[in-house]
């Protein structure tokens, strides 16, 4: 049993620190906190499960079509939810466009591919039990993701520019970069961090609408976990959350399990509003 | 909304009040409709009557937590579905032994009180995204356990809604009943709304810092409204069984939520007849556009989106048509000081502010270096300095916002507990800032009001029922309001919304709202920034005639004429430090101040 719930919490936890990763690629360029984050994830199963099963595509052509898919969403949420509401931060607006967004991404799903949740393929064949490709595969793309997020933020321009406008979005327009160019690329960016989880764990989440949902709340506990805009903090906020609920899950059963998950979230959030891992934030006078 | 429905016996105000018998013919005529509508129609209405009435249960109270407080409940459902489980679990007896409707329904109601807060709990300290995470991810939590309960909750399968004993078992006793129900919330959420609990709410979404400075505590205000809309909430849910005759998890959509929070939005923030009318709007909307029913939720999603970027005011401002009247173009603020005297009787208290040797570093930073000074009672005690000297910070320090590394804060030798903001109202400390702080959605009147926060007494429970303590205490302190509002000279614009006004007349308001505790001590942060030449003199007499009143008064100022010509003594910091301090005299001789500051 310990095995099970170390490989199906790994599997899960990785692919909740990607979510993860994705809240916090858009808040870093934006500090906009976007609800799409989860259904990015629904999407990659759903639009992989489309291109490979339904349209025969190979793999790794459906692979990158479903990329190319999300990163047009992450796009549209930029333009459409994003930007617009942007003047007036403090007033969170954001919140209801892209909540507004997410429901319209959600329900086009619904009715366009289904209300029931449908196979998603098999990508390689290999391993069984515990070691079945459907728990090591989200494992190694969140890793995969990490090791490409870091090269591309430490050894590119492109990166760094992404870390200066994070760092201090004043200052960085003040350089010349390109702000708005910038944020447009992160938020399609972190949409296809977004569909690498949701296609990496097809096989263990099935191509269903309602991950969505699910997947916003679990994907941003590890961003409470591990402090806004914090990747590794997200990463082992992530993994802490998989494996805690699936120990719950094979302990107190199904319903107790998420009862816990929301516990320990509000527990906390109370007791470190920054997160874990995260700076305490100053006061605002 | 406007409250003004007392008679002002100061009435030189040239009231742009609310035309009151108008308002009451829309709630007489609202009455009508309401009670006639079985006899107009037929059954099919009548029921989406009934359905309309127990949304409105809910979205009473919620509309306090996301009109008011601005907090972004969105999940709303969940408690929705707590009520509507906990009203039939007990009256089919699945835990217990059954009981009647009427015992039920208060038992779900502490349910939805109890998870309200719960829910509520990470909005009084986290950002307001984690609260809207936090509502999302309960509502899916609850759903998750309506499925999964299956003894109790009958899982998938369901269970039936409670039965209503007679009269109430018939589709029309039931309509009057939830009729009866949403009238009485409507009382209550209005009577919430008008007393200082409404507009602290207000204060708190839109200018929290100024709240916490007039005394008013985040945490203190919103836990009463999360168990009221939580309770609400979950009457509405039991309800809500009654009507479905049959509940299973599927009943509890998101969409619901939706539909809760859209119908606020619609409305628009902080009113209360807004709201009621998006509800019936939403209510009657899918009945028209029945064919799309599949895409009920995409429609909803896709007016929530319009309504954020387009019309965030919503039909409230839309409606608001005194506020559409020009204002007089060459306005002057006239200060009337002669009153201020018969409005502050002090008894000259003898208190000294004090601090000694304060220490404030943000990281390596030394923000304030050991400094010293002494406010006095009824004299002026400037402070003035260059840019990044440390006067705000000074001010923020004594305000309780910054807890100093060193040194002591002291009134009449007890010290003053440190970080604590909100408590400053009830030392008599009070002050205005930098940037005025003021709710610009609400009257001037409404926002001077906010300032005799910590003069309120009633009970949340006497202002639910608008008991006659939380009246009287309302009507003087309207009373004081428009009379400060004169004595600041600003009586004629009483009614009028406060982001109409120009740059100038704000920095008045904030004054005015700063007296409404009859302060010991009032500190002005830059009050003459952005003045012009007239309005910084007048200024300057109606700071000599509060401190003549017995107030001490600490000026943070650029404009050294006027510290020069009001204060009874100077401070000059530089850099953190004390550079020099003493009479206006002194200062204007000395000759680093000349170098560092004044320039000669």
């Amino acid at each position: 049993m310990f095995a099970s719930i170390l490989a199906a919490g790994l599997a899960a936890g990785a692919i909740y620190a990607l979510i993860g990763i994705t809240y916090n690629t858009m808040y870093s360029t934006s500090r906009v906190m976007s609800f799409t984050a989860g259904q990015l994830g629904m999407l990659g199963g759903v639009f992989g499960s489309y291109f490979i099963l339904k349209l025969g595509l190979p793999i790794i052509v459906g692979f990158i079509a479903t990329l190319i898919c999300c990163a047009i969403i992450g796009f549209i949420t930029e333009i459409v939810a994003v930007r617009p509401v942007l003047k007036s931060l403090e007033q969170h607006l954001y919140v209801l466009s892209t909540l507004a967004l997410a429901l319209m991404i959600q329900q086009v799903t619904a009715i366009e591919w289904g209300t029931e949740p449908r196979p998603f393929p098999k990508l390689i064949g290999l391993g069984e039990g515990v070691w079945d490709e459907k728990f090591w595969i989200p494992v190694v793309a969140c890793a995969l993701t990490i090791i490409g997020l870091e090269y591309l933020y430490r050894r590119t321009l492109v990166g760094r520019a992404f870390v200066a406008v994070a760092e201090d979005n004043f200052a960085a327009q003040a350089l010349g970069l390109p702000e708005r160019n910038l944020r447009v690329a992160s938020y399609m960016l972190a949409a296809v961090v977004g569909g690498i989880a949701g296609f990496s764990g097809g096989e263990l989440l099935l191509a269903f609408f309602a991950n969505g949902a699910l997947l916003n709340f679990y994907g941003f506990v590890p961003v409470a976990l591990g402090g806004l805009g914090n990747n590794r903090g997200a990463v082992i906020g992530g993994l802490i959350l998989g494996l805690f609920q699936q120990a719950a899950n094979f302990l107190v059963g199904g319903i107790f399990a998420s009862v816990a998950v929301f516990t320990l979230f509000i527990v906390v959030l109370l007791a470190a509003p920054q997160g874990l891992f995260g700076a305490v934030a100053s006061r605002r006078v | 909304m406007n409250t003004q429905t007392s008679d002002n016996s100061l009435a030189t105000v040239s009231a742009m009040r609310q035309p009151v018998g108008k308002q009451l013919f829309w709630i007489l005529a609202a009455t009508i409709i309401a009670l006639g509508l079985p006899y107009i129609s037929n059954d099919y209405w009548v029921s989406i009557g009934t359905r309309a009435a127990i949304y409105w249960v809910l979205i009473s109270g919620l509309n306090l937590v996301v009109g008011f407080a601005g907090q972004l409940a969105i999940g709303y459902v969940a408690l929705l579905t707590i009520g509507a489980y906990t009203t039939s679990v007990l009256t089919a007896g699945k835990l217990f032994e059954p009981i009647s409707v009427f015992f039920a329904l208060p038992a779900a109601a502490l349910m939805g009180a109890f998870f309200g807060v719960i829910v509520g709990l990470p909005a009084l300290r986290l950002r307001t995204f984690y609260f809207a995470m936090t509502t999302l991810g309960f509502a899916t939590i609850v759903t998750q356990i309506a499925l999964a309960w299956q003894s109790v909750t009958g899982g998938g399968i369901g269970i039936p809604g409670p039965e209503m004993p007679a009269p109430f078992d018939s589709s029309l006793g039931f309509y009057y009943l939830c009729l009866g129900f949403a009238a009485i919330c409507t009382w209550l959420s209005t009577n919430i709304a008008r007393s200082r609990f409404g507009s602290g709410l207000i204060a708190v979404r839109d200018a929290e810092v100024a709240a916490e400075a007039c005394g008013i505590s985040k945490s203190a205000l919103l836990i009463p409204i999360f168990i009221l809309a939580g309770a609400l909430a979950a009457v509405s849910g039991g309800l809500f069984a009654g009507l479905q005759t049959y509940i299973t998890p599927d009943a509890f959509t998101f969409e619901l939520s939706l539909l809760f929070f859209i119908s606020i939005l619609i409305g628009g923030r902080g009113s209360i007849y807004g709201p009621m009318l998006g509800t019936i709007i939403l209510v009657i909307l899918p009945e028209i556009a029945a064919p799309l029913a599949a895409w009920s939720t995409f429609l909803y999603a896709f007016l929530l989106l319009v309504i954020v970027l387009a019309m965030p005011g919503g039909i409230a401002v839309l409606l608001d048509f005194n506020n559409r009247r020009p204002l007089e173009k060459h306005r002057t603020v006239a200060p009337q000081t002669a009153m201020l005297a018969a409005l502050n009787p002090h008894q000259v208290s003898g208190q000294t502010l004090s601090l000694q040797d304060i220490v404030l570093t943000f990281g390596s930073v030394r923000a304030i270096d050991g400094v010293s000074l002494d406010v006095k009672p009824g004299k002026i005690h400037g402070l003035i300095g260059p840019n990044g000297s440390g006067k705000t910070t000074t001010l923020n320090v004594i305000s309780g916002y910054y807890s100093p590394n060193q040194g002591t804060l002291t009134l009449d030798a007890k010290r003053l507990p440190v970080g604590m903001p909100h408590l400053r109202a009830n030392h008599g400390i009070s002050r205005t800032f930098q940037t005025p702080r003021i709710v610009g959605e609400i009257s001037v009147l409404e926002n001077v009001m906010i300032g005799g926060a910590t003069k309120g007494y009633a009970t949340f429970i006497q202002a639910l029922l608008a008991a006659p303590k939380e009246r009287r205490e309302r009507k003087a302190l309207k009373e004081r309001a428009v009379a400060l509002l004169q004595v600041v000279g600003l009586g004629a614009l009483a009614h009028v919304r406060t982001d109409r006004l120009q740059h100038s007349e704000l920095r008045f308001i904030e004054i005015a709202r700063a007296l409404m505790i009859a302060p010991d001590f009032l500190m002005l942060d830059e009050p003459a920034a952005g003045l012009s030449n007239d309005e910084i003199k007048k200024l300057g007499s109606l700071i000599q005639a509060i401190s003549a009143c017995g107030t001490g008064v600490l000026l943070v100022e650029h404009h050294v004429d006027l510290i020069f010509d009001i204060c009874d003594d100077v401070t000059v910091l530089n850099l953190g430090k004390i550079l020099a301090a003493g009479t206006p005299d002194e200062i204007r001789a000395h000759k680093e101040v000349v170098n560092a500051y004044l320039g000669g």
